[in-house]
């Protein structure tokens, strides 16, 4: 027992950063513009392939710095060019806008790299066990995800809370008019503020890439659990995403652990017999079955419930 | 948005109700007829799709165009609409119920209120990015759901049926296809009329304030919670219709047809065609099904095409292909369509000319990358090409190049034609 | 444009007919329904590739009775609904045989729709080829006379698996993990069942499955099979399921043995290289590059020096497509109604090695040899690695075409 929940603990906090780092880039985005960017994901595939293609011919690390810069820039051009003229319509047309640049953004991939994954490596300085637990190796590489978590959390709460240039984002997005009567230019901040969630999730794809599959469907098989992370902590709170990402990391982690169904806990009573006829087909369905769909229950019992999310300061 | 329906409906202010009535037997013309025009049985299941996806697309905007309501989960309650008809044709069928195929429809219309009331309950509690956030949540839940209970879905292969096994209808087997097309066509003509009028009533009036001001709405004493659950569970029952018919069109049904996918090309069927008007969404319905068919069979990166289509709606033509057009209605009426025209074929010469040059550098660069193994050579308008001579290459950029610089300035000058035009007639 | 084509085409046929004798010009369409835009592209293209390669090879070879073989791409989109417009778009294109395999829901839909057109449309002989959707449902309740499968089912495979695993003495503990859908649970129920048969002594430790498409963290999985003391993995997983199972177990160092019916398919090779599990994954199919054959050597490698960017290919498709071009001629006629009946019962020395397998009349259910290899760094006289990982597969058991047969419950109807 000891065994299960020290290894599921360790897991599900593991996979939580690596949810966080991938989620991150969206939260910025969304709490400082209210746009949910829905080519996130796509941002993120483009950092994956940059970083492999940098890491092919320069190394793991100036990819790490150089893939989130070019592919800032790429954002920062889409903002500037795009987004920005469809702002105007709502955040309807923004939705709608991002939900056109993942088709385009996919095919692009597949023109340059083809669609066959891509042999993208864990770099070999960082390719060892860090520890083991209970006979299982935990990857070096996996804690480095975890520190790098933390790092872009701190690094963003103390930006956005402590920083005049924090505090200026923030007034932009409730009171544009305000803030640029008293001089800032509001375009611009907007525009550096999508170029830095756009960059983070480059640094997740450069850190995820090696991790999970490189491919040109690897924006689409990530499928919405990033928008599971931002709604469930909260729109628009960095501190409820963090949250949110240990929360799902850590109930699918241990929904998996356990093999209770139905039948096990009504079996031998008898509602039970009446209760397996009519529930054939969930009545052997195991937690541990359903382990992936849980979040997907979180975020509309969330909604329904506590529509701001864990710590959200607004309604939607 | 709000613009283009201004406008549209200005447009259907200056009509008189003959002219209404003449548009409805026009259309009930139409669908008699199309089948005269177009004989061929793919053009008969062609058609048969598009009646179905007109259904489904103008049920969802219901949501998005009348009540602002974006929504990610549309397709569960066409999916869900299908596997209660196919489930009602299977049970008929082996019990011999004595009842005909034109009405099962009306079983897919059932489920999907069911459904609609159901999630609807969970759902308009919420507005904006929360409410798209859980048709989103929602549709995941029961795709991943459909797979595990697989009694009722049929896990991956889905529910088969055969349409024929139920009672014949005044002797019609509904086997062959053209027969199946008058059905959808029928259904197709129903819905839109019922669709119609739900928009002219006080409700549907309601549902437009709510998109458009939903604090003012609430202090004239209506519960926008209640409306919008009102216009969900009604864009379920209509989607549920269009699922049913898509079910007997295609005799089978399955858990991929709930998924996200299909409820992102609704999304773009709507707002291709327009969601500010009641057309709209038929003219996206019968583009994006004719690209999905027609250009994936000319090009295997059709969905670069479709998603650049998309983006350039959603940036230039935000009230879509029905708002453009509805946009000539003020020019017609001042009668000065012909003073205008000509700086559209001036603006429409240049921009085709930088479509042409886009898709040949994108066509190239596919040959040249993906399709490298079928060789250098293409034939893109009828014109041979070598992918590794720079020659493709130049043509396509200077075309592109040209024709967007052309076309921008073209469309300024257009865009200038078409205030003074509307500014003459207003005065 | 197409219409243009065809109708170009129609015309220069009746020409052709009319005037003067069987000619050149008259070409064999073959439709390809598959994926080939959009998330399942990846697998389409490389059926379609091959599916060109052979035409070729026959077109060289002076075509089939006479006649140009030509392949008719349709992109289905990996959509039920969509793949059954197409086939109706390939039959009015005048094309009488469909090749598809991607997808038990599109398969089941498409031999059901043939099945249909045929009855309501009698003469009309549309014949649907599927060289991989392998739910059992096609070769038993639903199976057609107008349906041919080339690939072994989840249960045939599971049985010729189970027949090699029950060898190892070694074995113990076996862990089942599979996709939560119709496919994953045939896998393992046929684990399962046989496994309990064959080797009554073995524990099976673990039974689980997991939502498809769903998880992109296996590594809890990984601890709860690690805690299991399991000794022996089987999977039914494929695609990013497969991969990102084995690379998690990899950077656990879980140490198992994995049994395998997709880690030949795109992207598995490159993840097992990753994990560095040499010799450690096994897979089940009809044929590997490196099986030291002559006569497939030279066709594989042909194929893949044409098509280096996706070095994957169907050994199963040239059984298919050698097999109807061989009843084509012997009926002498492209027309499904003729060339079916020879079709069955056909004998066919499968690609791979040149064994014999057999075409079933019962459910039109091919019976081939069946091989288990093993991933690993090439060894000498190896030519073939694969996704340019630098490791190949290498020949562990074969299973003659006797121990795969397996009962049908399919009731035929003919026409």
């Amino acid at each position: 027992m000891i065994e299960i929940i020290v290894v599921s603990t360790l897991n599900g906090v593991l996979y939580g950063m690596l949810l966080f780092l991938m989620a991150s880039g969206l939260t910025v985005i969304f709490s400082m513009m209210g746009v949910l960017n829905l080519a996130h994901a796509s941002f993120y595939m483009l950092g994956a392939f940059f970083g492999f293609e940098i890491t092919r011919r320069i190394g793991f690390w100036p990819a790490l710095v150089v893939a989130p810069l070019l592919v800032g820039a790429i954002g920062m051009a889409v903002e500037r060019y795009g987004l920005r003229r469809v702002h105007s319509h709502g955040h309807v047309a923004e939705l709608l806008f991002t939900f056109g640049l993942t088709f385009v953004i996919k095919e692009v991939v597949e023109m340059i790299w083809g669609k066959l994954p891509a042999d993208y490596r864990v770099p070999g300085s960082l390719d060892f066990a860090a520890f083991t637990l209970f006979s299982s190796d935990y990857p070096a590489f996996r804690l480095f995800v975890l520190l790098v978590s933390i790092a872009i959390f701190l690094a963003l709460l103390l930006v956005i809370k402590r920083t005049r240039i924090g505090l200026i984002v923030q007034a932009a997005l409730t009171h544009p008019g305000m803030v640029g009567m008293l001089g800032h230019n509001v375009d611009r901040i907007f525009m550096l503020v999508f170029g830095v969630g756009v960059a983070l999730a480059a640094v997740a794809g450069v850190i995820a890439g090696p991790i999970l599959i490189t491919q040109s469907n690897m924006a689409g098989l990530l499928g919405p659990i990033l928008f599971v992370v931002v709604v469930v902590g909260g729109l628009g709170s960095l501190g409820g995403a963090f949250a949110a990402s240990l929360l799902i990391g850590l109930v699918q982690t241990f929904a998996v652990a356990f093999n209770v169904s139905l039948a096990d806990l009504f079996g031998s009573t008898a509602a039970g017999e009446v209760l397996s006829v009519w529930l054939s087909d969930i009545w052997r369905v195991t937690v541990a079955q359903v382990a992936p769909i849980l979040p997907y229950l979180l975020l509309v019992l969330i909604l329904i419930f506590r529509p701001r999310g864990l710590m959200g300061t607004r309604d939607t | 948005m709000s613009e283009a329906t201004v406008i549209s409906r200005s447009v259907r202010a200056s009509r008189g109700g003959l002219t209404a009535y003449a548009i409805w037997l026009a259309l009930a013309l139409a669908l008699l007829l199309l089948p005269q025009l177009f004989p061929s049985r793919l053009a008969l299941s062609t058609m048969s799709l598009m009646g179905t996806m007109i259904i489904f697309a103008l049920s969802y905007n219901m949501l998005l165009g009348q009540t602002g309501l974006l929504s990610f989960g549309h397709a569960v309650f066409f999916g869900l609409g299908g596997y209660f008809c196919v489930h009602a044709l299977n049970l008929a069928g082996d019990y011999g119920w004595p009842i005909p195929l034109p009405i099962f429809p009306l079983v897919g219309a059932l489920g999907g209120l069911t459904f609609g009331v159901l999630f609807g309950a969970v759902a308009t509690k919420r507005a904006g990015t929360a409410f798209a956030m859980i048709t989103l949540g929602i549709g995941e839940l029961v795709v991943s759901l459909a797979l595990i209970l697989r009694r009722f879905f049929g896990g991956e292969e889905g529910i088969t049926t055969d349409r024929t096994d139920v009672l014949s209808f005044f002797g019609y087997s509904f086997g062959p296809q053209s027969q199946v097309y008058y059905l959808v066509a029928a259904w197709c003509f129903i819905s839109v009329a019922a669709m119609y009028a739900v928009t002219r009533t006080p409700f549907g009036r309601i549902c437009n304030a709510v998109r458009d001001n939903p604090q003012r709405t609430a202090f004239i004493g209506y519960d926008m919670g209640t409306v919008r659950f009102i216009a969900f569970s009604l864009a379920g029952l209509f989607a549920g219709i269009a699922g049913g018919l898509s079910a007997i069109n295609f005799e089978i049904v399955n858990a991929a047809q709930m998924g996200a996918v299909e409820s992102g090309s609704v999304i773009l069927m709507t707002y291709i065609g327009g969601v500010g008007n009641f057309a709209g969404p038929i003219i996206g319905a019968i583009l994006v099904t004719w690209l999905q068919l027609v250009l994936s069979d000319a090009t295997q990166i059709w969905p670069l095409y479709v998603g650049l289509l998309f983006i350039g709606i959603v940036m230039f033509a935000p009230g879509g292909i029905a708002g453009m057009l509805a946009m000539q209605g003020p020019v017609i009426a001042a009668g000065k369509l012909h003073r205008v025209a000509p700086y559209y074929l001036l603006a429409a010469i240049p921009g085709a000319i930088a479509v042409i040059g886009l898709s040949i550098l994108a066509e190239t660069s596919h040959q040249f990358s993906i399709r490298a193994a079928y060789g250098p050579s293409i034939t893109l308008y009828s014109l041979p090409f070598d992918v590794t001579s720079p020659l493709p290459w130049i043509v396509g950029l200077v075309l592109a190049a040209g024709g967007v610089w052309l076309f921008l300035r073209a469309a300024r000058l257009a865009r200038n034609a078409y205030e003074e035009a509307i500014a003459g007639g207003a005065a | 444009m197409r219409n243009l084509l065809t109708s170009t085409a129609l015309a220069l046929t009746v020409l052709a007919s009319a005037g003067l004798p069987a000619m050149a010009q008259e070409t064999l369409k073959i439709g390809y329904v598959d994926p080939l835009s959009g998330g399942g592209a990846s697998i389409g293209q490389i059926g379609m590739n091959q599916l060109n390669f052979i035409a070729d090879e026959i077109n060289a070879k002076g075509g089939v009775n006479g006649k140009q073989v030509e392949v008719v791409g349709y992109d289905n989109q990996l959509n039920p609904q969509i793949s059954l417009v197409q086939v109706q778009k390939a039959i009015d294109d005048g094309i009488q045989i469909i090749v598809q395999g991607n997808g038990s829901s599109v398969a089941v839909a498409v031999s059901d729709f043939v099945t249909k057109y045929n009855e309501r449309n009698p003469g009309a002989n549309i014949v649907h080829l599927n060289y991989a959707a392998i739910d059992p449902v096609l070769t038993n309740e639903k199976c057609s006379y107008w349906h041919f499968t080339w690939d072994a089912s989840a249960d045939i495979k599971m049985e010729a698996l189970t027949n090699f695993i029950k060898e190892d003495q070694n074995l113990q503990k076996v862990y089942l993990i599979s996709q939560d859908y119709s496919f994953g649970h045939a896998v393992a129920g046929a684990a399962k069942r046989m496994l309990e048969a064959k080797r009554p002594d073995v524990e099976i430790v673990g039974d689980e499955y997991h939502p498809l498409v769903k998880i992109t963290d296996f590594a809890p999985y990984v601890a709860k099979i690690q805690a299991s003391g399991a000794d022996t993995v089987i999977t039914g997983n494929w695609g990013q399921d497969l991969a990102l199972l084995i690379k998690a177990a990899g950077q656990a160092g879980l140490d198992v043995n994995w049994y395998t019916l997709y880690a030949g398919g795109a992207g598995a090779p490159t993840a097992i290289k990753q994990a560095g599990l040499e010799n450690k994954v096994f897979q089940i199919n009809e044929g590997i590059n490196n099986q030291g054959y002559g006569p497939a050597e030279e066709r594989a490698g042909a194929l893949m020096s044409r098509f280096s960017d996706a070095p994957v290919y169907y050994p199963r498709m040239f059984n298919m497509m050698d097999m109807v071009f061989a009843a084509i001629e012997e009926a002498g006629s492209d027309d499904p109604g003729d060339f079916i009946p020879k079709l069955e019962g056909m004998k066919h020395d499968s690609f791979a090695a040149g064994d014999e397998g057999f075409m079933r009349a019962d459910d039109h259910q091919f019976f081939q040899p069946l091989y288990i290899s093993t991933l690993g760094a090439l060894e000498d006289g190896q030519k073939f690695d694969e996704e340019h990982t630098g490791w190949g597969w290498k020949m562990a058991a074969a299973v003659p075409t006797e121990s795969t047969l397996l009962e049908t419950t399919c009731e035929m109807e003919r026409p």
